[in-house]
């Protein structure tokens, strides 16, 4: 009969431990499978979780050194490929894996960091067209968040100088790749913001690989560019280069080069538009002055005046006086709406019953009121004539019908 | 005119006013017409600006002491 050799639990699980870490084999696994009871301990940032397949589990834990590194937070369902070591954790007589790399399987690492960040600021609201602050029709200082030496910058800078040149360019040169980068977008994003040197805000880059624009998806430089108080315009790459900046921003153009047309009106659209801010103008001044000319016309049919001659005078000497001014002021246009003018002008004094009296007729009032037949007339009656300058009082002698 | 000293911002601000009242028809014929007069002097003043503008670009730069000092951008193909 055997002796029985008794050893304790730990003694037990010493040895699986020295059995399994001993093994070259389990130092270094890759392992496909899906996450779940996924938790990230806030506090020492490590992550446990379980990966399984159809028939099977096993128990992951990655510190918080490796997943410190990690581009995307993982998430239970997920599909992975996990690599580690296997080892025993004597405590609880358990084999698992210690991970030091995890990648989702089937999409890249930094496409899911991607998706991952829009759906998470996305959620916050990070990107509410509410959010949006409307880009300034008139910009005449715009600041320029790009590398100093890129071709992005020559791009920006000779599009803006082409189109309106009266905007001053105010370049924050920074990194656009790198891990530096984010930092230094930060910080111009922020000199912008507190500063307000700036009317708007250029951010971006020209083209590269995604790795190179990934200084644009930092989450960072997201919330810098919804926090900054000036109004921004995202640039980055090429038109089908997609950044979370750009979801961020006020306005995303396709390229830098874009980005500067869309910022500034054009110089010669803004000429044409003073051009018909002249006309509009003259058009209403002269509904004005019309509108004066009627109300003079009127005030010769009033009979609420003592002297209506005189008032009326007055007033159209006003209005005479009104249109040389207007023609003074016609000066600074061209000769042809002044000379539209002065028909305008020249109707106007045909139509008017003052007209009349400085041809040689005269009004005949009586107690105020225009006096057309005999009939409206008895001797004695005390009359006013007004004429075109001045008037007279008069005395009815004699009353008879027409000849 | 008091317009001399407007920026372009400031200008095409005013011009807009000035059509805004002249719109209203609100304004006397005599304070009509010195809008009138206004805006076609501030039209002018706006296209001599934009003929007369040249481009200028400046560049952030920190200092010694680490401040953001802003100074003119060298021409393109000078080293930065």
């Amino acid at each position: 009969m055997n002796e029985r050799q008794v050893i304790t639990v730990s003694q037990l699980n010493r040895y699986m431990k020295s059995l399994i870490e001993g093994d070259a084999a389990l130092a270094s696994v890759w392992v496909r499978g899906e996450l779940s009871n996924f938790t990230n301990h806030y506090k020492t940032g490590h992550m446990y979780m379980t990966v399984k397949d159809e028939g099977a589990a096993i128990r992951a834990v990655m510190f918080a050194r490796d997943a410190a590194k990690l581009r995307f937070m993982p998430e239970n369902g997920m599909k992975v490929l996990v690599q580690g070591r296997v080892a025993v954790y004597e405590r609880d007589g358990q084999y698992q894996l210690y991970l030091r790399e995890m990648e989702p399987d089937g999409v890249g690492a930094l496409y899911l960091a991607f998706e991952q960040l829009k759906r998470k600021l996305g959620e916050e609201g990070l990107f509410d067209e509410s959010r949006k602050r409307p880009i300034p029709k008139l910009p005449l200082k715009i600041g320029v968040i790009t590398s100093p030496t890129g071709a992005a910058v020559r791009d920006v800078i000779h599009v803006l100088g082409r189109r309106f040149p009266l905007a001053e360019v105010l370049l924050y040169p920074v990194l656009v790749q790198g891990e530096n980068a984010p930092p230094q977008l930060i910080e111009a994003l922020k000199y912008f913001s507190d500063t307000g040197e700036a009317d708007l805000v250029i951010l971006g880059r020209g083209g590269g690989s995604i790795e190179e624009l990934w200084a644009f998806n930092d989450e960072g430089v997201a919330r810098a560019i919804a926090a900054c108080k000036v109004p921004v315009i995202s640039a980055v790459g090429h038109e089908t280069d997609f950044t979370i900046a750009d979801f961020a921003a006020d306005l995303r153009a396709p390229t830098p080069s874009a980005a500067a047309e869309l910022s500034v009106p054009d110089t010669m659209t803004l000429k044409t538009r003073f051009a018909n801010l002249d006309a509009r103008l003259l058009a209403l001044v002269r509904t004005r002055l019309q509108s004066a000319r009627a109300k003079v016309a009127d005030l010769a049919s009033r009979r609420v005046f003592k002297s209506p001659a005189i008032y009326i005078d007055d007033r159209r000497m006003a209005v005479v006086a009104m249109t040389a001014r207007l023609d003074a002021a016609m000066r600074l246009q061209g000769a042809r709406r002044r000379h539209r003018l002065e028909v305008a002008a020249g109707k106007l004094g045909a139509l008017s019953p003052l007209a009349v009296l400085g041809r040689g007729y005269s009004v005949i009032l009586r107690e105020g009121a225009a006096v057309r037949a005999r009939t409206e007339l008895s001797p004695g009656d005390k009359i006013e004539i007004m004429l075109a300058k001045g008037g007279a009082n008069a005395t009815v002698t004699e009353v008879y019908d027409g000849k | 005119m008091e317009n001399k000293n407007l920026g372009f911002e400031e200008s095409v601000a005013r011009l807009e006013e000035i059509v805004k009242l002249l719109e209203s028809g609100d304004a006397k014929l005599e304070q009509a017409l010195a809008l009138f007069e206004e805006g076609v002097s501030l039209t002018a003043r706006c296209n001599k600006l934009l003929d007369g503008a040249e481009q200028k670009v400046m560049m952030f730069v920190k200092d010694a002491g680490g401040d953001i000092v802003k100074t003119p951008m060298p021409q393109q193909g000078e080293p930065v």
